[in-house]
């Protein structure tokens, strides 16, 4: 191997002196490290998961007895609020984005993403907006009206509650449009040579179809959530039956967005188990090219289901079987997908570690929440189900029974890429098995609740109707699951404790990430590699006989180092990496300014704009590189 | 030996396209959706005003269709500016690049003066449901302008500093795309919300 020398810093021209810390306080605030960002996404969304957590243990203490008192109905309103749009947006969606900024570069075989002071800018924007979101808690009031904001609840109750959810969300919008962008035109454009579309690993599709779904979804909220502010702070009336508006169209509005939204929250963890499971099957993924066109299927169907959200609204009984009959349509490619999963296990020499067990469960319980999803798209059924704690249990599998579960599942696997150490397995299945007993016992029993007619976001219910013993059930189940996430706290705090001793591929697994040292080097490769094939590691490490036999090539044999003189390699060469920036955070800074001062005062929001405008034109100016 | 660097146009990619215009024309893709759903709305409510003024009370077609041409006159010297810098003619560039701004000023302008005139006629954001959606589509049309003056501009400026040399031909040819695009769109406005009789 050729020496590898790495240049960053070289401080320059720029309003303000190019920052070269590469440890502590600054280096963070200034990185445009792909990785680095990747583990900042990380640790807040966790943080906000804690948080939302936290809400929903209030909730459930407040339902889990007839006539309860632990929460009054308005602070029950923005606990229950809040908790969604926390786990929707500031859990799951930047959860994701963690897992997408940390690999994709690596499982494309590239040194960054395609701009990565973009990169680092829609990280603190989405800091700012999330932060701003929960500042209303402060400042006169969280939002309160369902985390779907339906109007002209939104728009006409007074107090600035909604105020913060509709700028909140425009700025982590602005942050997901922005990162769409940025990580769609490097999985286009910044793969390594030979890494053909189709010789990507699937969370590399998946990552892909959820860019563009981003994309072309976020636009449209966007539109929703400036109206509903207009409405509410400047007077307009688009949502006002008054003056002849209709609050319907937010509901249009709010589910064109919000279903591929729901696609958008569980690809990600669907590409997860993608990489999952062959690994701990030691089998290649079964049919991968139908996995990665079901997903493909899935995004452009899911821009085409979103009224049947609405079907009690009254739409009439022809919108209503057309929403019908789509929705039922993409019911089959994700069924697809499970019978992919299922085929990757058949006969797999399978290893039953803590990944696995997430991926495993992620399985079944996003069966559960797929079929409870079927019976929501016959019309009639739904009519009965719409608004109870039926529908409450079937977005909770398949957003935590299905998205959260195939989260942790990524979390337990790359972890010792990310930090260098294994996570303790006992405590690992420990974490899996209190957490998949807490999720059934608190959601299952949500079926029956829904089907006894209980209705969703209610503070609470009188005694008569029966339904407190499985409501106590649900709140058990809740605190299993608190447990089950402290466990899981305690043993990353644990593995923090131990020496750095993961190995590169301690999976024994098969995409180029584990081809690089735990964690990886700032560079991420030392020579852009070679992709030969699908499962490019794999086929580096092990042969196939005649007769199917699958022998392991020795080391530094045939495969194991890509030949030379192709053109890519940067041996020898210095290997230029992005500069480190403050403007990105100088141009977040302003969003909550502006934010601020749309609610407060005027004057803040043009501080603000100046503020953004200093952090855009300092960008422009300085150079990407020195 | 291809050295690795970043934001660079000059590197080569998996399909070719630099980075920045694969990003420009997503961006540009994801906008429409934006002004798809604005434009919807305003469809959507045509004719839905319960009170005037009614748009027939206060357009003025042919001041508009004026600004409009101007508008559009705009994407010519814009095409100019980029073929100037291809040449690598930087004094004419500019001389294109300000008289894009100077005719997209000209038509921001034309909508301020504009808005001015409905107001005193009595049309405000809340006064109908005309108001509301004529005023919020158009001054998201106004506001990608303007943000569009601002980076012709900042092209200029920094083709003086050095930051914009004769090889920065993408940076303008970015813009360029942004400015064409912004123009499209208002023809589309122009020709839904001016140009298609409403009731009332």
């Amino acid at each position: 191997m050729a020496t590898v020398s790495v240049r960053t810093e070289g401080a320059r021209s720029g309003l303000l002196r190019r920052p070269t810390a590469t440890t502590g306080f600054w280096s963070w605030i200034t990185t445009v490290d792909h990785k680095r960002i990747g583990i900042l996404y990380g640790i807040t969304a966790f943080a906000f998961f804690v948080i939302g957590g936290i809400e929903a243990l209030f909730i459930r203490l407040q339902l889990a007895q007839p006539n309860g008192k632990i929460l009054s109905a308005s602070t029950y309103n923005e606990f229950f609020t809040m908790h969604g749009v926390t786990m929707i947006f500031l859990v799951v969606m930047p959860l994701s984005a963690a897992f997408f900024n940390y690999f994709i570069p690596l499982q494309i075989g590239a040194r960054d993403v395609a701009f990565p002071r973009l990169n680092a800018f829609t990280y603190w924007a989405f800091l700012a907006g999330g932060l701003f979101i929960y500042s209303g808690f402060f400042l006169g009031g969280a939002p309160n009206g369902g985390w779907f904001g339906y109007a002209p609840l939104s728009t006409v109750e007074p107090g600035n509650n909604m105020l913060f959810y509709s700028l909140g969300l425009l700025m982590t919008g602005i942050a997901s449009t922005a990162s769409a962008m940025n990580l769609a035109v490097t999985i286009i454009n910044m793969r390594a040579p030979g890494m053909t579309m189709f010789r990507m690993p699937v969370f590399m599709w998946m990552g892909l179809v959820v860019q563009l779904l981003l994309a072309f979804a976020m636009p449209i909220i966007t539109v929703g959530l400036f109206q509903m502010l207009f409405d509410r702070r400047f007077g307009t009336h688009f949502f006002d039956p008054a003056a002849g508006g209709d609050p319907v169209l937010w509901q249009h509005m709010f589910w064109l967005f919000g279903h591929p939204e729901v696609y958008i929250l569980i690809l990600p963890a669907m590409g997860i188990v993608s990489e999952v499971l062959p690994v701990f099957a030691r089998k290649p993924l079964f049919g991968y090219q139908f996995v990665v066109f079901s997903g493909i299927a899935i995004g452009f169907i899911g821009f085409g289901v979103w009224a049947h959200h609405m079907f009690a609204v009254g739409l009439g009984p022809v919108a209503n079987t057309a929403f019908g009959i789509s929705t039922m349509i993409i019911a089959v490619p994700t069924g697809v997908k499970i019978f992919n999963w299922m085929g990757t296990l058949w006969k797999g020499d399978i290893r039953f570690t803590t990944p696995m067990l997430f991926a495993v469960a992620f399985i079944a319980q996003f069966v559960v929440g797929g079929l409870s999803g079927v019976t929501h798209a016959v019309v009639p059924a739904d009519y009965q189900q719409t608004d109870t704690y039926y529908i409450v249990a079937h977005f909770h599998y398949v957003l935590f029974g299905g998205a959260i579960f195939g989260l942790f599942s990524g979390v337990y696997y790359w972890w010792p890429k990310v930090f260098g150490r294994m996570l303790d397995e006992r405590i690992g299945k420990l974490h899996f098995w209190l957490m998949v007993i807490g999720f059934n016992l608190t959601f299952g029993p949500m079926h029956i609740l829904g089907l006894q007619g209980m209705p969703r976001r209610i503070q609470t219910y009188p005694a008569t109707l029966g339904l407190g013993v499985w409501n106590l059930v649900a709140t058990i189940g809740a605190f299993i699951i608190a447990t089950s996430v402290l466990i899981f706290l305690l043993n990353a705090i644990a593995s923090f404790r131990r020496p750095k001793d993961a190995t590169a591929d301690p999976w024994d697994a098969r995409t180029l990430e584990w081809s690089v040292s735990s964690p990886p080097p700032p560079y991420n490769f030392e020579e852009i590699p070679v992709v030969h094939s699908l499962d490019e590691l794999w086929h580096r490490k092990y042969a196939e006989r005649e007769g199917g036999l699958v022998v392991p090539v020795p080391a530094g044999g045939a495969g194991t180092d890509p030949p030379h003189g192709e053109g890519h390699g940067d041996g020898g060469h210095a290997i230029h990496l992005p500069g480190q920036s403050f403007f990105p955070f100088v141009a977040a800074l302003g969003l909550p300014l502006i934010g601020y001062g749309v609610i407060f005062h005027l004057w803040m929001a043009v501080a603000g704009a100046v503020v953004l405008l200093v952090g855009v034109y300092g960008w422009a100016i300085e150079p990407a590189s020195e | 030996m291809a050295v690795h660097t970043f934001e660079s146009e000059h590197e080569a990619t998996s399909t070719g396209l630099p980075n920045t215009k694969l990003a420009m024309w997503l961006f540009l893709a994801s906008d429409c959706l934006l002004f798809g759903a604005l434009i919807s709305t305003y469809v959507l409510y045509r004719g839905s005003s319960l009170v005037g003024p009614y748009p027939a009370d206060v357009f003025d077609i042919p001041y508009t269709s004026v600004s409009s041409f101007v508008l559009l006159a705009s994407s010519l010297t814009m095409v100019l500016a980029l073929a100037a810098i291809q040449r690598g003619e930087m004094g004419r560039m500019r001389v294109w690049l300000l008289a894009t701004a100077l005719l997209g000023m000209t038509f921001v302008g034309g909508q301020v003066y504009e808005f001015t005139t409905f107001y005193r006629e009595g049309l405000t954001l809340s006064t109908n449901l005309f108001g509301t959606t004529f005023y919020v589509l158009t001054g998201f049309h106004g506001t990608h302008v303007g943000v569009g003056i601002l980076m012709l501009l900042s092209l200029v400026a920094m083709s003086f500093t050095g930051r914009i040399t004769p090889r920065d031909t993408m940076a303008v040819e970015l813009v360029g795309l942004y400015w064409h695009f912004v123009d499209i769109v208002w023809i589309l406005i122009f020709t839904v919300v001016y140009l298609i009789p409403t009731g009332k």
